[in-house]
């Protein structure tokens, strides 16, 4: 018989790791010996069926889901995605036509949107003047005659509410790697703004002048330029204490950096260009908008990969948090959104908060945003933590991811890559949820903002996805 | 007045919780204490003790449940307050402190060179977890029982492709390059290298060469159904043996287990033959048999241990029923039943060692015309009421059917002391027969937990006109925390007669019992 390593593990240094009884670690950290000690809970919450499901999964011998796992997370890494262009949503967006509506998150009907993105649904119309008021807008969106679609649907993500409308102008990410692209309007700053629900004359004014004045500007601007490496911007963003969904204060400073020299080589007002760059400053989560279809474009190429357990999307529409399965094609496995855990803008309390809402976790699925917290210690201000709990956010991450990111990485933890490349599988067995960083929406339309905080998903959509994942490929 | 409080996603170690109910319960006023995972099981037992709620019903294994009844509110309240107290000094792990990972494959990525695993989780869960430690080329110690067979069976083939040692399930003691692994005593460095399907079986021989002079090279333990069941088909004992015959640190082999199956002995002795190195058999309770070329049998654990000790020495072995001379065995025997009364005619040996029982039951059973226990030589002799003495009566009290619920007795000696409170009700019983093993993670002062119920049951048979022996000894050794010596002088305070090791308090019995049916 085999036994090599016995006699090798005679000769080697004992070091432990210790799943149960404490007590069995600590007599040997007294005597000198290294242990670790494992936070075990029972797997998949103790319950026997899903553990059944594993065991289905596992004894399908001819499947070889780590490698499926590992080919998705390649391409999430090998992704290159670029700033390329700012064009209208009805000329670039596949399928995008005037009575199309996109929407962030899983598909939902009119009448069962929550508030935020109602009120969203309602200025958009607005907007396209299709509705002149919020009475026509709301009878015009319950009629029928207006269809509504999820924003992941058309390669395109939204913050927030995420609605996007036909002459809305967005930004274009080209995965350059894999030649796909993503799409995503211009942020609008914070407040009382569209992706929160609020359609005031103030809201749609400032649509415009983004569209009139603001996007063909930095179009021209990007044009003259010439493409922009979000790739490399991101990973810069995470040296310098973003992580790319709720603090992106560096990312726009290093965009502005970009932007502004070409800026001022146009031939337009310096009223006009400084009022531009005067709200791209004032405004840290401009980069938002361009770290989301840089997440996208480069999660696309990990789509339907046979047998793949990866999760490819995760989005909420203010109703529902719905997940995609890179190896069970478009469907989503959908659960009720939740209330977000966080701290309340002056005046609002978690009374009026609305459920999770945004495309925005598109970050934390390609390794970034909450995955990656540690690099953004000043985030945890939010859910009222030290930084220390910043790295544990992202430490717990890695126990349901597949890879290390090779170019993002985390100064306070040696440079390690961030957690990259979620298993539904170690999800689902671990218990640990996706750390998510998000904001918060008022639960009225027309409000906006009201606070930021941290977000835990519904367990229920996981094990959904994971019963349906082992019914297409168990045993 | 009770309280029930349920707290979602809350997991917390099982034992950690038994000893914490045990805790609770010895608060004044307290009746029932339950502090427990919300398993089906425990569901049940909280149901049966009338503190059932629809919070309660509707909890998960991954839920605790406090469920409190005493006389009044205070009381209940400073019962609540005491769990708390006693769940956060275990609980440095959750809520915002520092990251510990959540299961092998992430711990390997935070100690990348770990070469053992030790697995001590609820049996259902522990073989799923064992096999990923093994698939990440790891070495196991499974401490669960409830392990099914199939599993055990699983992961000793997959341990036997991967050359990889898988000790278990239902193993309680290794020592591994010297470190105590779970169960184990402090026992030096030497020449013998041991392999045991035997949890303190292990233990006693180690002890055994510690006092012999002799130290241990590796402590190999196996499980119990390792040998015994023809399926698992002693692989792990015959790897571990071949790999200490290929161990230049190991001098002599010594195997310990319940005997074999029949058709597993074959390719186990041939291994042993392979071995190249003199090798100590025990076989606890089989016939004894002659050695044979670099083969030796023994007769009892003590024995196994001096035997290698010898044959590591070169020097021949030479075995005696007792250290003591005959003349003290003798006086010893006169002074333990002259004041026993004609109706003290049985022995009940009370034990928190499994082999430990075994070898006292083998010993006995046959001297004492029959020995009523658990596990019998003869099937005639199962014992009927396992919470009811009859007859001369051996029990293990570490058997799961007195542990649902409660924590093992080498960690708690209640399960113990209470039936000593029954036994010294019953005026026919003559001797009390115990063990006292020591070492790391046992109680921490077995012997003086006793004290109290053995003094008492004493005087209770000097009440009744008559005299209760107590023989018992001690598994420990000098290094061991709780000391031997410091364990036997408390033992022998209230009149304990502590021999050498469990196989001479077993004989001295005999001895007792046979100037007994003299008298």
């Amino acid at each position: 018989m085999k036994t090599d390593k016995i006699t090798e593990l005679f000769k080697q240094e004992l070091k432990v790791i210790n799943m149960g009884l404490e007590t069995f670690a600590d007599n040997l950290a007294e005597l000198g010996v290294q242990t670790q000690q494992v936070d075990w809970k029972p797997p998949a919450g103790g319950d026997a069926g899903l553990l059944e499901l594993f065991d289905r999964l596992e004894a399908n011998t001819e499947l070889d889901i780590d490698a499926a796992n590992a080919e998705a997370v390649s391409r999430i890494m090998q992704a290159k995605p670029t700033l390329v262009d700012i064009g209208i949503a009805a000329d670039v967006v596949p399928g995008m036509h005037k009575k199309l509506i996109l929407h962030a998150g899983p598909p939902v009907a009119w009448k069962n949107m929550a508030g935020p993105l109602r009120g969203a649904v309602i200025g958009g119309l607005i907007y396209e003047g299709l509705a002149g008021d919020a009475g026509e807008a709301e009878e015009l969106a319950a009629s029928g005659e207006i269809t509504f679609d999820p924003c992941h649907h058309h390669d395109a993500v939204g913050p927030m509410a995420g609605v996007v409308t036909a002459s809305m102008p967005v930004w274009v990410v080209e995965n350059t790697t894999f030649g796909n692209k993503a799409y995503c309007t211009l942020n609008e700053g914070l407040g009382k703004v569209l992706r929160y629900g609020a359609y005031s004359e103030e809201v749609i004014n400032r649509l415009n002048w983004m569209a009139e004045d603001l996007a063909p500007t930095l179009r021209k601007a990007l044009h003259l330029r010439g493409p922009v490496d979000i790739k490399n911007i991101v990973a810069q963003m995470l040296q310098m204490g973003d992580e790319g969904h709720n603090r992106l204060r560096a990312g726009t400073s290093l965009m502005i950096r970009e932007l502004a020299p070409y800026l001022v080589m146009l031939d337009e007002p310096k009223e006009k260009l400084s009022r531009i760059l005067a709200f791209m400053h004032e405004n840290d989560h401009f980069t938002l908008n361009i770290t989301m279809p840089a997440s996208k474009s480069s999660v696309d190429p990990a789509r339907d990969i046979d047998g793949s357990s990866l999760i490819v999307a995760m989005a909420r529409n203010g109703t529902e948090f719905g997940i995609r399965v890179s190896g069970l094609g478009d469907r989503w496995f959908t659960g009720p959104a939740s209330v977000v855990d966080g701290l309340y803008l002056p005046g609002f309390s978690a009374a009026d908060a609305a459920r999770d809402i945004g495309d925005s976790v598109i970050t934390e699925t390609t390794g970034i945003g909450g995955f990656a917290m540690a690099a953004a210690p000043a985030i945890v201000k939010f859910v009222g933590g030290t930084p220390q709990d910043a790295i544990t956010f992202t430490r717990r991450m890695y126990d349901i991811t597949v890879a290390e990111n090779d170019t993002y990485q985390i100064p306070a933890m040696d440079f390690r890559g961030t957690p990259t490349g979620i298993d539904l599988r170690k999800v689902v067995e671990t218990g640990t949820l996706p750390a998510i960083n998000t904001g918060i929406a008022h639960k009225d339309p027309g409000v906006g903002m009201v606070g930021a905080g941290l977000v835990r998903p519904p367990e229920n959509c996981f094990r959904e996805a994971f019963e349906a994942f082992v019914e297409r490929y168990g045993a | 007045m009770k309280r029930i409080i349920v707290r979602k996603d809350s997991y917390y170690d099982s034992v950690v919780l038994m000893s914490i109910s045990a805790e609770i319960k010895k608060i004044d006023g307290v009746g029932e204490a339950v502090v427990a995972m919300g398993t089906e099981v425990n569901l049940t037992l909280i149901k049966d003790m009338g503190l059932d709620s629809d919070e309660v019903r509707a909890a998960g294994p991954n839920d605790l449940i406090i469920a409190l009844e005493g006389e009044s509110e205070e009381v209940v309240s400073s019962a609540e307050t005491k769990v708390n107290e006693l769940l956060r000094k275990k609980s440095s792990a959750d809520g915002q402190a520092a990251y510990r990972p959540t299961g092998v494959e992430s711990a390997v990525k935070i100690m990348p060179d770990a070469n053992l695993v030790i697995i001590s989780l609820p049996g259902q869960y522990a073989g799923r977890e064992a096999r990923k430690a093994l698939q990440a080329d790891r070495h196991v110690m499974l401490f669960s029982d409830n392990v099914p067979i199939e599993t055990e069976i699983e992961l000793k083939k997959l341990a036997q492709e991967r050359g990889l040692l898988m000790m278990g399930p239902d193993c309680g003691t290794a020592m591994i390059n010297g470190m105590p692994i779970c169960f184990a005593n402090v026992v030096r460095r030497g020449e013998i290298g041991l392999v045991s399907a035997a949890g303190t079986g292990l233990q006693e021989v180690a002890c055994s060469i510690e006092k012999a002079g002799g130290g241990v090279s590796q402590g190999i333990g196996t499980g119990g159904r390792d040998l015994k069941n023809e399926r698992v088909g002693g692989t792990m004992v015959r790897m571990a043996v071949e790999a200490l015959a290929q161990d230049p640190e190991t001098k002599v082999i010594a195997v310990i287990s319940k005997p074999p199956a029949k058709a597993v002995i074959p390719s186990v002795m041939d291994t042993l033959k392979a071995a190249g190195k003199p090798c100590v058999v025990h076989f606890i309770g089989a016939e004894s048999a002659a050695g044979e070329g670099n083969i030796h049998y023994a007769t009892s654990l003590e024995e196994t241990a001096r035997m290698a000790v010898a044959l590591s020495r070169g020097e021949r072995y030479t075995g005696q029923e007792f250290d003591m001379p005959e003349e003290e065995i003798a006086a010893l025997v006169e002074r333990e039943t002259a004041g026993m009364a004609p109706q003290q005619q049985f022995v009940r040996g009370l034990f928190a060692g499994g082999t430990l029982t075994d070898e006292a039951v083998f010993a006995l059973h046959e001297p004492l015309g029959g020995v009523y226990s658990l596990d019998p030589v003869d099937p005639a002799f199962e014992l009927r009421d396992p919470h009811r003495s009859q007859g001369h009566t051996i029990v293990d009290l570490g058997e799961d059917v007195f542990t649902v619920g409660r924590p093992h007795p080498m960690i708690d000696a209640s399960i113990r002391t209470e039936r000593i409170e029954q036994e010294m009700e019953d005026p026919e019983v003559a001797v009390l027969l115990i063990d006292c093993v020591i070492g790391y993670s046992s109680h921490p002062d077995p012997a003086g937990a006793m004290l109290g119920v053995l003094q008492a049951a004493k005087s209770r048979a000097r009440e009744r006109g008559g005299y209760l022996a107590v023989v018992g000894s001690v598994t420990g050794t000098e290094g061991d925390s709780q000391n031997i010596h410091d364990q036997r002088r408390k033992l022998e305070s209230v009149g304990c007669v502590v021999m050498p090791s469990n196989y001479q308090a077993a004989k001295l019995v005999e001895r007792i019992m046979a100037r007994r049916a003299s008298q």
